[in-house]
């Protein structure tokens, strides 16, 4: 296009302002990609986890662990078919900052009922036999460089001391939201390294049919209630929306926080393009002299406005995609968080919507610059 | 029949409720290759002459036909790509864009055409040879003197080889030697390549250069 020089002059004609606008755009769209990708994967992470298993954790609080003796007497529950149990391990590994999620568990029982996890057979026969073995995601493996049958050391928070364990399997999620970052380990294990004083953190129950779940939920619930440690049991959709619901209200916030960026940064483009457009009245009346049609002006403004915002923002939301592309660092606290393609090309539609809202005023102005009074200004 | 005819021309501006007439009844007929000059008092309305001529604003009466098109009949899309092709048009302060060099500048109307990149070049250095400013091509308006800055304006105005020229008072930010060269050189243009001319000015010797000097004062045109 023969105008592009002329849109591009214009342009430079005050670099810093145009760099200025452009960065802010950058910022802005760098935070709707990343902010959004947030916030599908929290609402995938809580569509995760089936209807037909129920979690049971103590009523008092998360934190709180049950008796062993309630294993059995889930198990005789009717409409149960199998029960499991988990506990939060909370290690770390060399430093806090490489966060990632470590449960204990009672392997069998457990493996049986997350078929979500894809593990090869002799693999998960190595991680039964030895005591010490842990079961890691593929994501976890990837991001510590880990090789099957390493031997690796946490350090124990809640429960000190520095825990051994080999990597006997890695498992595959079916889906990312399921997430690829968690670390299995032996519950005797750790029963054993505390001396037996430690309880299961939670149960996980297995339904025979996923419409009973209100009914089994109320059994069992009802059943703890006047005990000592009464429960609180969800499904375990329910309970991981909890935790979302929790993250939810951040969502929310983000959200929030977002629009109010992005009609901030509307601002400022529209302030650059209507100085722009000031400073230009005079040559934009020279151009109609000229036999510029009105509707070039208003095009030529538009496109430079656009021109502006989709450079600046391009570079915000492929510098997002680049950083938060597959396999990120944030994958631990948020399985599946991930900036796809859709999110770019939405980013980037905004940025020309962005460009075009804050040029539509000056290109108004310039295509109906009444030339003869405009003239007088200059002439 | 002449290129240009001005019949029972007459304006009027309006600020808020006050009616300010300028002329009326101006008549005026140029023949194709003619250099006229306009002199007159300030506020006598000899700019305004020269953009209702250029199809800038339109006359509260009267007609205006160049070339035997109708002037004051178009509308104002049509009126743009009418003055492309007839107007060339020269700024007392010469009016070029400072972000473009004397060639960019000289090109701008030519963008309008349908002319190649390279057609497009040729008639811009043609234009800037003729102005004697093959030289200065790669220069910005900051870096050229007024007498040069004018001579670009010129340029521009001449290079998509218009029907008419019209200058409005196209020596009167010059120093006295800048505005003889601007002089010769419009002199030039209308004797070896028969353009013709309408000259605004202030100055009586200026005035002198054209074959006929017109007067406009209190709303009557007079040869
Ligand atoms: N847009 C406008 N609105 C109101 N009045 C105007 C407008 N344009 C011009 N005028 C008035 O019309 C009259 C003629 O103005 P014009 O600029 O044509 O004079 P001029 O002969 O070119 O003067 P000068 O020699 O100072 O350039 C002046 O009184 C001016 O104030
Ligand atoms: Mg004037």
């Amino acid at each position: 296009m023969k105008f592009m020089r002329l849109i591009w002059v214009n342009l430079l004609r005050n670099k810093r302002r145009t760099v200025l606008t452009a960065l802010s755009v950058t910022v802005a769209l760098f935070l709707f990609a990343t902010l959004r990708s947030v916030v599908t994967a929290l609402d995938a992470v809580s569509e995760v986890g089936s209807e037909t298993r129920l979690i049971t954790r103590s009523a008092t609080g998360i934190t709180f662990a049950l008796p062993q003796s309630y294993f059995e007497r889930l198990r005789a529950q009717e409409g149960v078919r199998s029960v499991s149990w988990a506990n939060w391990f909370g290690g770390v590994y060399i430093d806090a900052s490489n966060f990632f999620a470590q449960f204990a568990v009672d392997q069998e029982s457990y493996l049986a009922m997350y078929p979500e996890m894809a593990i090869p057979e002799d693999q998960k026969q190595a991680f039964f036999r030895e005591r010490t073995a842990a079961l890691v995601g593929s994501g976890l493996m990837e991001r510590f460089g880990w090789s099957l049958g390493q031997n690796i050391t946490l350090q124990g928070t809640i429960f000190p001391g520095d825990w051994e364990f080999s990597i006997r399997a890695v498992y595959v999620p079916e889906d990312p939201s399921f997430g690829d970052q968690m670390f299995f380990f032996h519950y005797d294990n750790l029963y054993e390294g505390v001396n037996g004083n430690i309880m299961p953190g939670w149960y996980v129950v297995q339904l025979e049919d996923p419409a009973a779940a209100p009914t089994v939920i109320n059994q069992i619930d009802r059943m703890f209630e006047n005990s000592s440690n009464p429960t609180k049991t969800e499904t375990e959709r329910a309970f991981n929306a909890g935790f979302v619901t929790m993250w939810g209200n951040i969502g929310f916030l983000v959200r929030a926080i977002g629009t109010a960026v992005f009609f901030a940064i509307l601002l400022v483009a529209a302030n650059t393009m209507m100085m722009a457009g000031r400073e230009r009245i005079g040559e934009n009346a020279v151009l109609k002299v000229l036999g510029f049609q009105d509707g070039l002006l208003f095009r030529l403004v538009l496109v430079e406005s656009v021109l502006i915002t989709v450079l600046g923002g391009a570079l915000g939301v492929f510098g997002s995609k680049l950083l938060f592309g597959p396999n990120n660092f944030v994958n631990a606290f948020i399985p599946g968080f991930e900036v796809e393609w859709s999110t770019v090309l939405l980013g980037l539609a905004m940025a020309v919507t962005l460009g075009v809202v804050s040029g539509i005023v000056p290109a108004w102005q310039a295509m109906r610059l009444p030339v003869i009074q405009a003239l007088r200004r200059v002439a | 029949m002449p290129l240009v005819e001005i019949k029972d021309l007459a304006k009027v501006f309006y600020r808020d409720s006050q009616r300010i007439p300028v002329f009326d009844g101006v008549n005026l007929e140029m023949e194709q290759g003619e250099f006229l000059s306009l002199m007159g008092p300030s506020g006598s309305g000899k700019s305004t002459l020269l953009h209702l001529l250029a199809g800038l604003d339109k006359p509260t009466a009267g007609r205006i036909v160049v070339g035997g098109a109708d002037v004051t009949g178009m509308k104002r899309r049509q009126l743009a790509a009418w003055r492309a092709h007839h107007i060339g048009f020269v700024f007392q302060f010469y009016n070029l864009l400072p972000v473009l060099n004397a060639y960019q500048n000289v090109e701008l109307p030519l963008l309008l055409t349908e002319l190649t990149g390279r057609e497009r070049r040729e008639h811009v250095m043609t234009a800037l040879g003729v102005v004697g400013l093959s030289d200065r091509a790669e220069h910005y308006p900051r870096q050229l003197s007024g007498g040069q800055e004018q001579r670009v304006g010129i340029a521009r105005a001449i290079v998509s080889d218009p029907t008419i020229l019209l200058a409005d008072e196209p020596t009167g930010d010059l120093d006295a030697k800048s505005a003889d060269e601007i002089l010769t050189l419009l002199q030039r243009l209308n004797e070896e390549f028969n353009k013709t001319i309408l000259m605004v000015t202030h100055d009586a010797h200026a005035a002198e250069r054209a074959h006929a000097v017109m007067h406009l004062d209190k709303g009557v045109l007079s040869r």
